[in-house]
């Protein structure tokens, strides 16, 4: 190829995205690094303060940060289990021979494509209809925005990981599966020996999103429980975002957080991206 | 596999018959509600409405006029559909030009995209939103530039990861007949990366027609509102949430999704699996 | 037509740049542009119908936004930053002035300032500047239904005779706990309407019923604000919110998320006899089943002393302020747009009769007093010479304390916490807060 002729047209390749990818992420991310250290109301009054901001939300009793990284925490593992277990068993019945799958198939995906603010709103007006039979409602106990914002999860994200999952087993050859029945295999044995170790690209990619997906929720918790009561529901973006927009004085906080956040998602995806790394090695 | 005959075949089907209908449930619970009057519905949710709990479209008259929900659906279409658009062009360019020249300058592109997949939105959200505030991008043609710039990483990640594969012959053939970069790449590249293109498509446009946080913090409130900032405006903008109006603005907010995935169910359900796979 | 890709890339680009040019220049318009920051969501519709009104009339673009409860300081702070700021916008007092000062124009010369009838209603700076002008006058009070009230009265063994009977505490306890016993004979569903918790609903408690404890620890230390509140009044707090959950419509594990809409739905159709509010609240209840005649108001009694003597609580916490910041042409018609609300006959009308306001204003002649039987039964407590109570709660530290104390009054009630978190918040809550926002 003509390298000369190309990279005269570099610009013309690369200037729209790049000025876009700079306005969009590259001067916000840095900014926000820096602000990070400083005290301010407005972007342009910032005073520089050091580790001021990274220290003081920690042991103040009106922030909840703490509490938000365990409940966040602790829901990010509970769902990633339930929607992995849940979508893969439908998966696995779903590619049976079974008369309408397409149709289920359909239907499971659907809430898949619905907003994260209308779901919230969806759930709250049927969890509350339900809890008012029992005279309680979804902002009496963290407990109850906890199972409030898994049901809701599991509603949404099911459908999405089946679909990743059934077009994994249907991958699997179908020789692998006659070789060990002739092998006299039972159906679990299969499963454990044949079908899962088989997949496992797939189980990868679906718990990353699960993952990312539940660490980072935010309308879903805004719509449905706004954090209430307390603040006790409040998961991490929330909580980051309320401290910027909620409390005078206390953005470089906000951005202090957010800092840290980000450094949690990476951690995740990094950590993730070596795992399936050394998967792949092994196979 | 295909060979597999599930046992209780029937037995199957009826269970997830079940499981199915439970699954519509809260949708339909929505729309019947949808039609009660306002002051039944969080304490009668599960009632039909029937006599004088039955308001016909009162509900979706107050929520498209409280909300203003026609120029919202109007906004969402608009921005959904030229960031989308806009991020297939330049992020293809983009991902064609750093495949093939190989330099610097574009190894750091690339892993700066690859970089800005992993940071959260709520790290650059309040800097993002001051940036744009002061480049006057609080409109819908700005915010165009924003979602190109925030939904950068990703296309070019999947482009690149396309581009790869394709073969250099064509491009050189294309070259030597007298075609200029731009030329060979939008009449021969662009063409080869159609399926890419659609599944780049599906993630973006599902993304930013449901996105709720960076067009409220973005946009200029008092002139536009998305579909999901008027929902939310709709719960605190007048003190007492009105059921009513909420119920009919989550119908209208969700039936043209439900419509547009009927039709392009197999487009979606392929794109949202490839993109799941190289993401 | 080979190359026509190519310019539709080209003018693509060319597009989003003229984009980014063009926005900017629009901006710099020579007439000047209203953007009001609206509190009070109950009158939302009214102002953008307002906004629409003058734009008409003048051609002068008027917007109108609306923050949503609870939310209208962050909403502001949000809003100021942007490069259209508000021109228009309130704050509720000094607590408020002082986090928005720089921000504040010297009203001192406007129109407005000369039709205001008493500088009580203006806010000021130390040098006689007018910062803020108050546009609104309001009472709260317990608004109570006078014919289910003497329905009740009507009863054998009922414990008054008359409404006029309750003058205390102890007599008001007294009364709803026997129409909460008798509910079923009454036909109603509880005494007072539910004590909501939800964003739309709390401020009725966490702030309007918090301003009495701290109304009477100010005027038993003679003093008008405080950095560390004693809570001395806390146990009178307790008793009357006591009252408050357990002789309601619903259990007390139901607050959490009641609305604004449940409690006046509830008192509107008749189902409670009591229901703690303001003036402002008529619009929601009128035209349904409680008559305007049947509408009257009591005092919130919490059992201090001399409360035999306690009116309403009266004041404001709507002090119209204009962006010092905004241009000058934007400044001007903000002033002008101000002037025509409260003189014309349109913006009287919509004040008076739509929002029902009663203001301060001079040019609110006769013909322009809000009908709201729900002022009038205020009037009557200021007739009859009886102490208002003044609105101590713009004093309140922060919006982070009222959430504190919001918060403690929700898990007291729903017993997933003691009153000790209430006092927590309170009174710690307080010292801390203002150390907070003093930093």
């Amino acid at each position: 190829m003509n390298s000369k002729s190309m990279k005269k047209y570099g610009p013309v390749f690369l200037l729209p995205t790049m000025v876009a990818f700079t306005i969009g992420f590259i001067a916000p991310f840095l900014l926000g690094i820096y602000l990070s250290f400083c005290e301010f109301t407005t972007v342009t009054d910032a005073k520089f303060v050091g580790l001021k901001n990274y220290i003081r939300f920690w042991n103040d009793p009106s922030d909840v940060f703490v509490h938000s990284l365990w409940f966040t925490t602790l829901f990010t593992i509970v769902s990633v289990i339930v929607i992995n277990v849940i979508g893969f068993a439908v998966a696995l019945a779903l590619t049976k021979k079974i008369k309408g799958t397409n149709v289920f198939r359909t239907v499971f995906f659907m809430p898949n494509l619905i907003g994260g603010l209308v779901l919230g709103y969806i759930w709250q007006l049927l969890l509350n209809g339900i809890l008012y039979q029992f005279q309680r409602n979804l902002k009496y106990d963290e407990i109850y925005g906890f199972v409030g914002l898994l049901i809701l999860m599991c509603w949404q994200q099911i459908g999405y990981m089946m679909i990743i999952y059934i077009s994994g087993i249907q991958n699997i050859p179908g020789e692998l599966i006659e070789a060990a029945k002739i092998d006299g295999a039972s159906p679990r044995q299969i499963l454990k020996n044949v079908t899962i170790p088989m997949v496992m690209p797939s189980i990868t990619i679906c718990t990353f999103l699960t993952l990312t997906n539940s660490f980072k929720l935010f309308d879903q918790n805004l719509a449905l429980t706004d954090g209430d009561p307390s603040k006790m529901s409040e998961m991490l973006a929330l909580n980051i975002y309320n401290t910027f927009y909620g409390r005078n004085g206390w953005e470089g906080v906000g951005q202090a957080k957010a800092v840290i956040f980000f450094i949690m998602v990476a951690a995740i995806a990094l950590i993730q991206n070596y795992l399936t790394r050394s998967k792949e090695v092994q196979q | 596999m295909n060979a597999r005959k599930a046992k209780h075949g029937w037995l199957w089907t009826t269970v997830f018959s079940v499981i199915s209908l439970l699954w519509v449930f809260p949708i339909v619970l929505v729309i019947v509600n949808s039609f009660k009057k306002k002051v039944y519905i969080s304490k009668r949710p599960f009632a039909i409405p029937t006599d004088k709990m039955f308001v016909g479209w009162e509900n979706y008259i107050n929520g498209i006029k409280k909300t203003q929900m026609i120029n919202a659906f109007g906004c969402s279409l608009f921005i959904t559909v030229f960031s989308v658009a806009a991020i297939i062009l330049f992020c293809s360019m983009t991902a064609w030009y750093i495949t093939r020249v190989k330099s610097k300058t574009t190894t750091t592109i690339y892993y700066l995209c690859l970089f800005s997949m992993i940071v959260p939105f709520q790290m650059v959200m309040y800097t993002l939103s001051k940036i744009a505030n002061m480049l006057h991008l609080g409109n819908p043609v700005g915010i165009i530039i924003v979602y190109l710039g925030f939904g950068a990483g990703l296309s070019v990640f999947m482009f690149t990861g396309f581009c790869k594969s394709i073969p250099l012959e064509i491009e050189e053939a294309a070259m030597i007949d007298g075609c200029n970069p731009l030329q060979t790449f939008f009449q021969v590249v662009l063409p080869i990366m159609k399926p890419t293109c659609i599944t780049v498509t599906i993630l973006q446009a599902m993304w930013i027609w449901n996105d709720y946080l960076l067009p409220s913090l973005v946009l200029d409130q008092k002139k536009w509102k998305t579909i999901p900032m008027a929902i939310q405006y709709l719960k605190g903008g007048y003190g007492s949430v009105d059921m009513g109006a909420m119920m009919g603005c989550l119908v209208i907010a969700i039936i043209p999704i439900i419509i547009f995935y009927i039709a392009c169910q197999k487009y979606i359900i392929e794109g949202v699996v490839a993109g799941a796979v190289k993401g | 037509m080979r190359n026509y890709k190519k310019y539709l890339a080209a003018a693509m680009s060319a597009a989003m740049v003229a984009g980014l040019a063009v926005v900017p220049a629009q901006a710099e318009e020579a007439t000047g542009k209203v953007y009001y920051l609206n509190f009070k969501p109950e009158q939302a519709e009214q102002w953008e119908e307002l906004a629409a009104a003058y734009t008409e009339e003048t051609g002068v673009d008027v917007q109108v936004v609306t923050a949503a409860s609870g939310t209208y300081e962050s909403t502001l702070k949000s809003e100021m930053a942007k490069s259209e700021a508000p021109t228009m916008f309130q704050v509720n007092g000094p607590i408020g002035l002082a986090t928005w000062k720089d921000y504040c124009y010297d009203l001192k010369d406007s129109e407005l300032y000369s039709y205001l009838k008493s500088d009580d209603f203006a806010l000021k700076g130390d040098n006689d500047e007018v910062y803020g002008i108050a546009y609104v006058i309001e009472t709260y009070g317990i608004i109570y239904n006078k014919a289910l009230l003497a329905d009740y009265c009507a009863l054998d063994d009922a414990v008054i005779a008359d409404a006029s009977e309750i003058t205390s505490f102890d007599t008001l306890k007294a009364v709803a706990d026997d129409i909460q016993a008798r509910k079923d004979e009454l036909g109603v569903e509880g005494a007072f309407t539910s004590a909501g918790m939800d964003s739309s609903s709390d401020w009725r408690f966490k702030t309007h019923l918090a301003n009495l404890p701290i109304y009477y620890e100010y005027q038993a230390d003679g003093i008008g604000s405080t950095d560390a509140i004693k809570g001395t009044y806390l146990d009178n707090y307790k008793a009357i919110w006591d009252l408050y959950i357990t002789d309601a419509t619903c259990e007390p594990t139901m607050i959490a998320g009641m609305t604004g809409e449940d409690a006046s739905a509830e008192f509107a159709l008749g189902e409670a006899v009591f229901y703690q509010n303001g003036t402002w609240a008529y619009g929601d209840i009128a035209g349904n089943d409680v008559a305007d005649e049947d509408l009257g108001m009591l005092p919130i009694y919490i059992g201090a002393e001399g409360e035999e003597n306690q009116g309403l609580c009266t004041g404001s916490e709507n002090y119209w302020c204009v962006n010092a910041k905004a241009s000058e042409a934007d400044i001007q018609a903000t002033l002008d747009f101000m002037a025509w609300v409260v003189s014309s006959d349109t913006g009287r009308a919509s004040l008076a009769n739509d929002m029902g306001f009663t203001t301060p204003f001079s040019t609110f002649t006769e013909e322009y007093q809000a009908a709201n039987p729900l002022l009038d039964a205020a009037n009557e407590y200021i007739d009859a010479g009886k102490t208002s109570v003044a609105w101590c709660f713009t004093t309140m530290p922060s919006e982070e304390w009222k959430n504190g104390v919001g918060s403690a009054l929700l898990e007291y009630a729903q017993g997933t916490g003691e009153w000790d978190g209430v006092v927590t918040a309170f009174v710690d809550g307080w010292a801390a807060e203002v150390a907070a926002t003093a930093e």
